[in-house]
């Protein structure tokens, strides 16, 4: 049994705000939410499904139900994987309605810490409580930041990586961001204006590393049946596959993600390959999270990622891959520190042939959406999406 | 030009029924890890089961204490200070800093060995390492 073709994307929507001074999490999950329900044509009482991660407030799905008068719930999720989460949820939410669990999903994701002032990347921070790995960790000052970069030196160890070759990441998501009104970051920047920024965690300097921005964003997803009787472009789920990449009890390799198991298994379920994919949304919590995860997908061969991003290839109009054209969390939004909604949200408006003029992949039938959630190498959750403009 | 490293402030360590033997040992210097008396394997960081099996037949042992640097970065602060990955001579990849040393100077595959330093109160000591 397969999800393909069993479940549409009819509704998708990105909160504009970059800093909600004005305005509380629970508010920007109904703005999200109303958004997706009118880009979809549908109405709240049409939702039957519900799903959102941690980054909610209150008991799993419950108080965001309950703010939001969702009282047709048949069917709940709540599973977080952080940023990964929302990618994941398109294939839980087409799993729920293949089997008939619902037949109008919704995905909220919602945060400010732009706004609340947090140190996203640069302090230690725990998960939760009793969390076993921890005391292992955290007085080491464990940081988002230094997470990756232990995986970005491993990866120049191993494979002759540069920072040059990384800086073409933020160079080509900063070409795409130049044309979005809402992005963070507009200004073009060059490899140099990279590698010449300052220095956070060796190697990474603060232009490899994303924004941190307040909003969020919200999907619709549906049956065949309800997605051909609404007006908006379909784009089809046609394959889903999620996994996590752990420390594998000390052997830890840091040159891989989870990226290596989802990545074949939605390719499996759509029935196509990488070199069939003309757009492509890659998580970019880092420059590197980026380069790992397009050779773990299969764009490249292991180790080859620095060649294979480098002079503008993942630029629209001017490299084989165009990736990330909204700019990416890099340059346009990270909500929520989450970046997995924006992913699929771009994903769709290049098949809806909704994206920017400027960037938008002409004849775009065929996208894929990435995310990895938590951190890069050790502890993180892989999911892919593959979408089909019908 | 060096970055020497800093005595930064470590916060309390959490000690639970679980890991309370390993803390244990580290405040007589002695640095313990995982071993799955079902497989014979070491792992990397302590627990009460095996990652390997799930069952809890499994022990602390003693590390030798010594290993080379997998991979490092230096988080560059207002307090520097090196987060690595040591791979130690039995195996298992710990996380861990880098102290008592030039910064700029650590490198991939370099011989570290195992300092205790101390945190907070009555808090356990961290497992280190420096420059062997």
């Amino acid at each position: 049994m397969s999800i393909n073709g069993k479940a549409y994307i009819v509704g998708a929507f990105e909160h504009p705000t970059r800093k909600a001074d004005d305005k509380s999490v629970a508010q920007l999950h109904a703005e999200v939410a109303y958004g997706a329900l009118q880009d979809a044509g549908l109405q709240k009482d049409d939702i039957d499904g519900y799903f959102c991660t941690g980054a909610a407030p209150g008991l799993g799905p419950l108080n965001m139900a309950d703010y939001l008068g969702l009282t047709k719930l048949k069917h709940l999720d709540s599973t977080d994987v952080g940023g990964s989460s929302y990618v994941l949820h398109v294939g839980h939410a087409a799993e729920a309605i293949a089997l008939g669990k619902c037949s109008i999903a919704l995905v909220t994701l919602a945060g400010r810490p732009r706004a609340e002032a947090m140190a996203t990347g640069t302090a230690p921070r725990s998960w939760g409580v009793n969390v076993p790995d921890d005391p292992f960790e955290i007085p080491y000052g464990r940081t988002v930041a230094n997470a990756y970069a232990l995986c970005a030196m491993r990866h120049m160890h191993e494979f002759g990586t540069t920072s040059e070759q990384l800086a073409w990441i933020k160079v080509a998501a900063s070409h795409h961001a130049q044309w979005n009104e809402h992005a963070m970051l507009r200004k073009v920047v060059t490899v140099e204006d990279v590698v010449n920024s300052p220095m956070v965690s060796d190697p990474l300097h603060r232009l490899d590393c994303c924004v941190i921005s307040d909003g969020g964003g919200a999907l619709i997803i549906t049956t065949p049946e309800i997605a051909r009787s609404l007006k908006r472009p379909l784009v089809k789920v046609k394959g889903a596959g999620e996994a996590t990449k752990n420390q594998n009890a000390g052997y830890t390799d840091l040159t891989y993600s989870g990226a290596r198991f989802s990545g074949p298994r939605a390719f499996e379920e759509a029935g196509v390959k990488p070199a069939d994919i003309q757009y492509a949304s890659i998580y970019d919590s880092f420059t590197i999270t980026v380069l790992m995860q397009l050779e773990d997908l299969g764009f490249c061969e292991k180790g080859q990622g620095g060649k294979f991003v480098s002079d503008g290839n993942l630029i629209s109009g001017v490299g084989k891959l165009p990736f990330n054209t909204d700019g990416g969390g890099l340059c346009n939004n990270h909500p929520a520190n989450r970046g997995g909604m924006t992913k699929v949200i771009e994903a769709v408006r290049q098949l809806r042939g909704e994206a920017h003029p400027k960037v938008q992949v002409p004849g775009c039938t065929l996208a894929l959406a990435h995310g990895t959630g938590g951190l890069l190498g050790t502890r993180h959750g892989s999911a892919t999406v593959i979408l089909e403009r019908e | 030009m060096a970055t020497m490293s800093s005595n930064r402030a470590l916060p309390v360590i959490q000690v639970d029924p679980t890991n309370k033997p390993y803390f244990d040992a580290a405040r007589e210097g002695r640095l313990l890890i995982g071993l799955c008396k079902d497989t014979g394997r070491h792992f990397w960081y302590p627990r009460g089961c095996s990652p390997f099996t799930l069952s809890n037949n499994v022990e602390l042992v003693e590390a030798k204490g010594t290993g080379t640097i997998y991979t490092y970065t230096v988080m560059r602060t207002k307090e520097p200070y090196a987060v690595a990955y040591v791979e130690l001579d039995e195996g298992v990849r710990v996380f861990t800093n880098i102290v008592d040393c030039d910064l700029d100077a650590l490198r991939i595959g370099q011989k570290v060995k195992v300092v205790f330093k101390p945190t907070q109160g009555d808090s356990p000591p961290a497992t280190m390492f420096t420059p062997a």
